[in-house]
Formats: C-alpha cells, sequence, structure tokens
C-alpha cells in the first residue's frame, strides 16, 4: 500500500486495487502550446490541463515540462507552486533531470511521486537518495544498463534490483512503484504480452504497486483509444494498480473494470462516474 | 517481363514476402517477393530494372499510403519484410558492384533514446528508394556517427529522438558532424521534432513521416 498526499488530501494506492488515475497530460510533447506558455510566464494553460483531468477524475497529476531549451530546474519548480495553490491533489514529478526534481521536491506540499529512476547505476545512485531525503515515493522502470528486455523474468529481476538498492538506502518497500514497461504492439505482436507478463510476476513476486503509461503501445495503428483500453483493462487484472493515462479517456473503462473485478460495492464508483462524466463511452442511456 | 515485375510490385505492396507466406491471404499459395525476384533474374531481367520499377514505386506507394493513414505499421512492416524477400538476390549485385545503388544513408536513433520503431521504419523505406542503408541502432552518440561518416564520406545522416527530452541530444550530434563534416546533409525526425526545431539545431531537413525522408533523399539524388 502506498500513500501519497496533498496539501489536505491523501491518495492510497493498494495492491489490491482500486485503481488510482495518474494523469498525463501535463507533458509537452505533442503540445506545443504547453512550452510557449509556461516559458512566457504564462500558467492558464497548464492550470487549465490540471482541471480538466480532475474534472475526469484523474487522482494524481504527473508534471512534466522537459523541452529543448527549457530550464527546466526552475520551470519545474514554477509549475509545482503553481499547480499547488490551485490544487489539492498529489503530484507526481516527471523528469530524467534529478536537479530538476530535487528543485521541486523543495517546495513539494506532502509526499509526491517522482517518475522516474530505472535500473542503471548511474541513475539509482543519483535519484535514489533524493528520493529518500525527501520522502518520496519513486517509479522504478524495468530497463538497465543492458537497455530493455524482452523477457518478463529479467524485467522482474531488474524491477527487484530497483526494489533492492531502494530498500537498502532506507526508502520504504511500498514507496517502490514498477513500471514494467510497455512498447508499441504495432511492431512486435508480442509486445503486450511481455507487458502483462511482467505486471502479473512483479504482483505477485514482488507485491508492489505498478504504473504504466499506457499510450505507447498503440503507436502506428488506428483506434488507439479502443486498443489502449483493452490493454489497460487486461493490465488491470494483472495487477496495474495505478496507470498514467489521460482521464479524459480511460476513467469510464476503469471504473468498469474495477466493479467487473468485484472492487466497488453497489457500483457506487462506476455509476457515480457515470452520471458525473460525459465521456465518449458512456451513452446516459437506461 | 512486364508482368513480373508487375506481379512482384504488387508482392511487395501488399507484403506477400514468399509463396509459403499465409499472408496477405488473398494471395495465398502465390509466388511471393522472394520467387519473382529470383524468375526475374533468372528470365534475364536487370537488377536495376528490377529495383526501379518494382520495388522503388512499391516502397513509394506504400509509403505515400501511411503518410495518408490508409495503412499503418504493421502493414508497412509486412511490406518492408517483402521488400527484403527480393532483396537477397539482388544483394551479390550491390557487394560486387555490378549494381549502384542511389547512395548511403546512416541513421541511428540519438543519445540516451531507445525507441527504434520509427527509425527502422525509415530505414527500410530509405532502402526501398534504392538506397544502401547502415543501420548504427539506438542510443546512438556523435563518435559512433562521425565513425560511420569517415567510412562512407558522402553519407546522408538520418537522426530520430521520440522524446522531448533525447531531442536535445540531437542538437549536440548535429553540431558535432557538422564541426568536422561541414557539407554534410542531415536530417532529422520523430515524434517531438518540428520543422523549426530543425533550423534551430542547423539541420538539413525535417521529415515528418518515413515518405518524407525518402522524397528527400530523391531530390538530393537528382542534385549530385
Amino acid at each position: 500500500m502506498t500513500i501519497l498526499h496533498s496539501k489536505t488530501k491523501e491518495v492510497i494506492i493498494n495492491t489490491e486495487g482500486p485503481v488510482i488515475i495518474i494523469g498525463e497530460c501535463i507533458n509537452p510533447t505533442r503540445r506545443k502550446k504547453l512550452v510557449s506558455t509556461l516559458q512566457s510566464g504564462d500558467f492558464d494553460y497548464v492550470l487549465e490541463l490540471a482541471k480538466n483531468q480532475i474534472d475526469a477524475l484523474a487522482d494524481i497529476l504527473d508534471v512534466n515540462v522537459g523541452f529543448p531549451g527549457v530550464d527546466d530546474v526552475k520551470l519545474l519548480r514554477e509549475t509545482v507552486i503553481q499547480l499547488q495553490t490551485h490544487f489539492d491533489i498529489p503530484l507526481c514529478l516527471d523528469s530524467p533531470n534529478p536537479k530538476a526534481i530535487e528543485a521541486a521536491l523543495k517546495v513539494i506540499e506532502g509526499k509526491c511521486l517522482i517518475n522516474s529512476v530505472n535500473g542503471e547505476e548511474k541513475s539509482m545512485n543519483t535519484l535514489l537518495p533524493i528520493v529518500k531525503e525527501y520522502g518520496a515515493v519513486v517509479i522504478g522502470l524495468t530497463m538497465d544498463d543492458d537497455g530493455i528486455t524482452n523477457d518478463p523474468f529479467k524485467r522482474l529481476a531488474i524491477a527487484e534490483k530497483i526494489l533492492n538498492r531502494a530498500v537498502k538506502i532506507g526508502i520504504n518497500e511500498e514507496d517502490v512503484i514498477i513500471d514494467p514497461l510497455a512498447m508499441a504492439v504495432s511492431a512486435d505482436p508480442q509486445a503486450c504480452l511481455v507487458t502483462l507478463e511482467t505486471i502479473r510476476l512483479v504482483h505477485e513476486k514482488l507485491g508492489l504497486n505498478i504504473t504504466q503509461g499506457a499510450s505507447n503501445i498503440s503507436f502506428g495503428l488506428p483506434d488507439r483509444e479502443m486498443l489502449n483500453i483493452a490493454f489497460m483493462v487486461l493490465a488491470i487484472r494483472n495487477g496495474l494498480t495505478c496507470p498514467i493515462a489521460n482521464p479524459e479517456k480511460i476513467t469510464a473503462a476503469v471504473r468498469a473494470a474495477d466493479l467487473v473485478l468485484g472492487r466497488d460495492d453497489f457500483a457506487m464508483r462506476f455509476i457515480e462516474c457515470s452520471q458525473n462524466l460525459k465521456q465518449p463511452h458512456f451513452t446516459h442511456k437506461q | 517481363m512486364k508482368e513480373l515485375l508487375e506481379k512482384l510490385l504488387e508482392a511487395v505492396e501488399l507484403g506477400k514476402v514468399d509463396k509459403k507466406s499465409p499472408y496477405p491471404p488473398q494471395l495465398k499459395d502465390q509466388d511471393g517477393a522472394y520467387e519473382l525476384a529470383k524468375n526475374a533474374l533468372e528470365q534475364g531481367c536487370k537488377p536495376e530494372e528490377i529495383l526501379e520499377n518494382a520495388l522503388i514505386p512499391a516502397m513509394e506507394n506504400v509509403g505515400n499510403r501511411f503518410s495518408r493513414r490508409e495503412i499503418y505499421v504493421p502493414q508497412m512492416l509486412m511490406s518492408a519484410k517483402a521488400m527484403s524477400g527480393a532483396m537477397i538476390h539482388l544483394k551479390p549485385f550491390f557487394q560486387s558492384g555490378a549494381t549502384k545503388r542511389k547512395g548511403t544513408f546512416i541513421i541511428g536513433t540519438v543519445t540516451g533514446d531507445l525507441h527504434d520503431i520509427g527509425k527502422n521504419l525509415v530505414a527500410m523505406m530509405v532502402e526501398g528508394g534504392g538506397w544502401e542503408v547502415i543501420d548504427l541502432g539506438v542510443d546512438v552518440g556523435s563518435d559512433k556517427f562521425i565513425k560511420a561518416i569517415e567510412e562512407k564520406p558522402n553519407a546522408v545522416i538520418g537522426l530520430s529522438a521520440l522524446l522531448t527530452t533525447t531531442m536535445e541530444n540531437m542538437k549536440t550530434i548535429v553540431g558535432n558532424i557538422k564541426a568536422k563534416y561541414a557539407g554534410s546533409k542531415i536530417l532529422v525526425g520523430g515524434a517531438p521534432v518540428t520543422q523549426e526545431y530543425c533550423i534551430k539545431i542547423g539541420a538539413d531537413f525535417y521529415a515528418p513521416d518515413p515518405q518524407g525522408a525518402v522524397n528527400y533523399l530523391k531530390q538530393l539524388a537528382r542534385l549530385q
């Protein structure tokens, strides 16, 4: 069980569900407007992205402002301050730059998520001490100095390596969340199976929470949202507990999966979601 | 002969690798690119003709249909596989120097980036465009690019990056290559890359999709 909190709000990620949604939309890839507005000191757009995701029932917001030419040490910190001023929701600091992460951690209210460390020596050595020092939760990506493997057992071994290293320097086991990596199924028909199997193994053997950027798998194919949902639902069955995705597209499917898996008494969350969200998957017909 | 090349063109476009391949179902039990190219050579067709009249136009159709979103990545990969089936028979001619290709293209995904699908698609399409392709793989830094250029000084270079964070490494690599080989032509691509960014880092061309890269190379070949 992983616990995150913002100023006053607590979010519990339980390894048996229900699923917690990490909103992915604060990310400059394919959102040029985010970079240009932030660079000119205009935070309206990032706040709008945050609000839309919270309205779509995101539980946590991923914050990524990395872009060539951007000083993300300064900008990640400033964006975090702005988000915390306007919203009471735990954040996930997303940057490959440990300096940007550390600068943002200094202003974080509560306990946040860090995205991400991986099994490379350099990555673990730099980031894990920072995670420990600021009492954060860290996402561990199952790749290392040898790159990406297609063997689920090897991915499990990398997850274990990251976990052991984290525990060794005093990070609590439950403060490590594993990202099993998802590759595009268009290039390799077995790609999603590898990820699903890794999820099952990490869930069973390590008992950790599992996150997943779920939009990757559908690259190069039509009807991407449908594919993302199919994958997500199967992954949830295997132990995915906190996907990083666009809540405006997937919350309905996630609530449906939780209900089907017996994690939603009296279908309360599913019905509430259906009544409050205008997602394409809900038709609002009896 | 014309009919045979037309058949080969169709086989490559539809991704029929060889006779025993079950895909696509409508060409079941028919000859694939492997057999058709072999037959064409045996009947006296020149390797150049096979390239110019079958493989190149087939891959161009594939590239254009991909750009128009009429087909998707798996279909493009099928076609590339079929093309490779035909290329097996042409390789000896390239190696002996009997058949010249349009030029050499060196491609790699930049430092820190492990994404290879886009890079692979471009490599396949450029090969299908009649070029020799040297694929340096993923996580490729300046040194490796420069070493490859030393061996093929006239090669065109392709850099791929899929992350906003690794895209910065493109700038370094372009700078390092241009410092050593000022006249080199570098094309860049990948999800976060834009025309604007291409100009900013001093690269020569931005391709939004694989066919864009092929078209640019075609232009270069014409100028040379």
